[in-house]
């Protein structure tokens, strides 16, 4: 089989397990999900109609029949995006909620995603170069110290200094109150004049993973022959760090791309609920808070959805930068 | 690379743990090398030093305290003083006591959770690493899917589901998303010791499966053993404290978590109690640093070229 054909089987396959594995889990769990879910609903005063008391029984678990045919239905209902209805947003549907949410995680985490890997693979080469120096020591010991913090404290001490105390930033919130999301230009500023702090909090936090990796696989490509011998030919250091050592070090760092992703969404989580942020990770605090298990199973088949993709998106770009993998 | 204790000693360095070692059992003789060559290491000695003294506070943290961290009989919202380092809570309890007891339950999670997984990364990276075909198929599946589900969203969704709001939910919860990828790097090594002439030496003198894989392969792998174990623990404090943080941990138990999870739903910023929202963030981040900087060592142990010159 060819890469690509082994790489899109296993896509397929990651997939079906990861929505499988969705159905399972909250019909492994004691108590019953569905009777607290369609409880808290009704405790808003909410009507739900038949249709949607089922969505919630069919994706949560209520036996309607075999386990086969419950498994059909919500293969079903997802395909169809329908996750029925959330205690925490009653008058839209649980898609119409996250779609709402979706693009402004994506921006934040695509932004602080590729910083951290800017940023933390040049340190990287750097440290890799100047092992043992103090510059090497300064690099690995500050990025291991910020990738010890939780991200969430972090967001909360930037938010008090920064933003409470300073007032550089605002307080929280995607954008100003009373402006409604539009490709205007003074919208998008002040969008990301909300969006520093959250992106900065998730950046920090996230460099040390990018920085060790890239620091390691320099040392490893320091000690190749084509290195001595390029240093034997009387190259100039800067030369034979970037264009020889860095270009072939930074080849496996790309493949963690994806699973690095993984950590920052799981920080974006809390970190956009601290800077209540609009995003997926504000929602799922909420509906972690409101035990609002709709929303929350929905929000976790879309975090993993969109994360297996950027891994198979990640997988298939590989193809272009090292040919070697094609066979 | 299989380093482990044999490695050529740096100039300079005294031999004196390994001769002193030569009379202690096997197992610990083993722990003791293991000790020496991470104390070698500057980070990782850095590491092992704050680690100690953070055993030590859970350890003596009834005759340390100054108070019992669960009386409120203190004015509430104090800032710091002389008679509370840290001020006070909004129930009144003293946040300084608090810290130094919660010291017990973060190190107990991280440990207890790290362990756990590492036995788990251990059992599953060893078997599908050593059978090929079929279990080592399906094995590395699921390894390869539990690395890309996200897994603080995982253990958020699996705590939120779980009623029971204990210590032990958690460890329970952050270790079954946290030994992937432990297992793929067991796995790995272990398919490829799985060919070396001592195994199969010791498949034709007639071992046993279970002793092949626990007496000859694994004693291979301590590096990577110990620093699945240190990945771990780091992942299972900081998710422990998201966790509660969330307000999805036992709010009456008192660890680094919880206090952050009480500061923030006083208000503690706004009121003006940064401390007690730096101090408990600043222990976890201790806690975890300290087991990173241990793996600094355990990684040079199997990698001598990451070895520090000295």
């Amino acid at each position: 089989m060819t890469y690509i054909a082994r790489k899109v089987v296993l896509f397929v396959l990651t997939l079906w397990a990861a929505i499988t594995l969705n159905f399972i889990l909250p019909r492994l769990m004691p108590g019953s999900p569905v009777d607290a879910a369609l409880a808290n609903i009704a405790s808003t005063g909410t009507v739900i109609t038949p249709a949607e008391k089922q969505v919630v029984e069919d994706q949560l678990g209520v036996p309607h029949g075999s386990l086969l045919s419950e498994y059909w239905t919500y293969l079903n209902n997802t395909a169809h995006l329908r996750f029925g209805i959330s205690y925490s947003f009653p008058t839209q549907s649980v898609a119409h909620t996250i779609l709402e949410a979706l693009p402004w995680t994506l921006i934040l985490v695509g932004v602080a995603t590729v910083l951290a890997f800017v940023i933390g693979t040049s340190l990287g080469v750097l440290a890799g170069w100047r092992r043992g120096r103090r510059s090497d020591t300064a690099i690995t010991l500050s990025a291991t110290t910020l990738s010890s913090f939780p991200p969430f404290w972090l967001g909360l001490l930037l938010l008090f200094a920064l933003a409470y105390k300073l007032r550089w930033f605002p307080l929280g919130g995607g954008f100003n109150d009373g402006a409604s999301p539009s490709w205007s230009i003074p919208f998008i500023l002040d969008a990301i004049r909300h969006s520093v702090l959250p992106a900065l909090t998730l950046t920090v936090t996230s460099l040390a993973g990018w920085v060790f990796g890239m620091r390691n696989n320099m040392i490893n490509i320091l000690g190749e022959d084509y290195i001595t011998f390029a240093e034997a030919n009387g190259l100039r250091g800067r030369t034979i760090a970037t264009m020889y050592a860095a270009r072939n070090a930074l080849l496996p760092n790309i493949t963690v791309f994806g699973l690095a992703l993984g950590g920052v969404i799981g920080g974006a989580v809390l970190v956009e609920g601290i800077f209540s942020y609009p995003g997926i990770g504000s929602l799922l605090f909420i509906a972690v808070t409101n035990r609002d298990f709709p929303l929350m199973q929905a929000i976790f088949l879309v975090i993993t959805v969109s994360m297996l993709v950027c891994i198979f998106i990640v997988d298939l770009l590989y193809v272009r930068l090292d040919p070697r993998i094609r066979r | 690379m299989i380093a482990t204790g044999t490695s050529p000693i740096p100039p300079g360095e005294t031999v004196a743990p390994a001769t002193g070692a030569a009379s202690l059992p096997g197992p610990l003789r083993g722990a003791v090398r293991v000790f020496a060559t991470l104390w070698r290491n500057r980070k990782a000695r850095l590491g092992l030093l704050v680690l100690g003294v953070i055993v030590f506070v859970a350890i003596f943290a009834p005759l340390l305290a100054p108070y019992s961290p669960t009386s409120t009989s203190f004015t509430p919202y104090l800032g710091p003083s002389g008679t509370h380092f840290f001020g006070t809570t909004g129930q009144g309890q003293d946040v300084f006591s608090q810290m130094l007891y919660g010291t017990r339950i973060s190190l107990l999670v991280g440990l207890s959770a790290g362990l756990l997984a590492t036995l788990a990364a251990m059992i599953i990276g060893l078997v599908a690493g050593y059978l090929s075909g079929a279990v080592d198929v399906t094995l590395s599946f699921v390894t390869n899917l539990a690395l890309v589900i996200p897994s603080l969203p995982l253990i958020i969704i699996l705590a939120a589901y779980i009623p029971s709001r204990s210590v032990w939910t958690i460890v329970l919860v952050v270790a079954v998303t946290g030994w992937a990828t432990g297992a793929r790097v067991i796995r790995s090594q272990t398919s490829t010791l799985r060919s070396r002439d001592f195994v199969t030496a010791a498949v034709f003198s007639g071992e046993r499966l279970p002793r092949i894989v626990f007496r000859e392969i694994l004693p291979n792998m301590t590096s990577l053993v110990a620093a699945s174990f240190f990945g771990a623990a780091t992942f299972a404090v900081m998710a422990e404290a998201s966790l509660e943080f969330l307000g999805l941990g036992n709010p009456s138990t008192i660890s680094w978590g919880t206090i952050l999870y009480s500061a923030q739903t006083n208000n503690a910023l706004l009121t003006g109690q940064w401390v007690v929202i730096l101090a408990p963030g600043l222990a976890i981040a201790l806690l975890a640093l300290s087991f990173t900087l241990v793996n600094f060592g355990v990684d040079a142990l199997s990698n001598p070229r990451l070895r520090e010159r000295s």
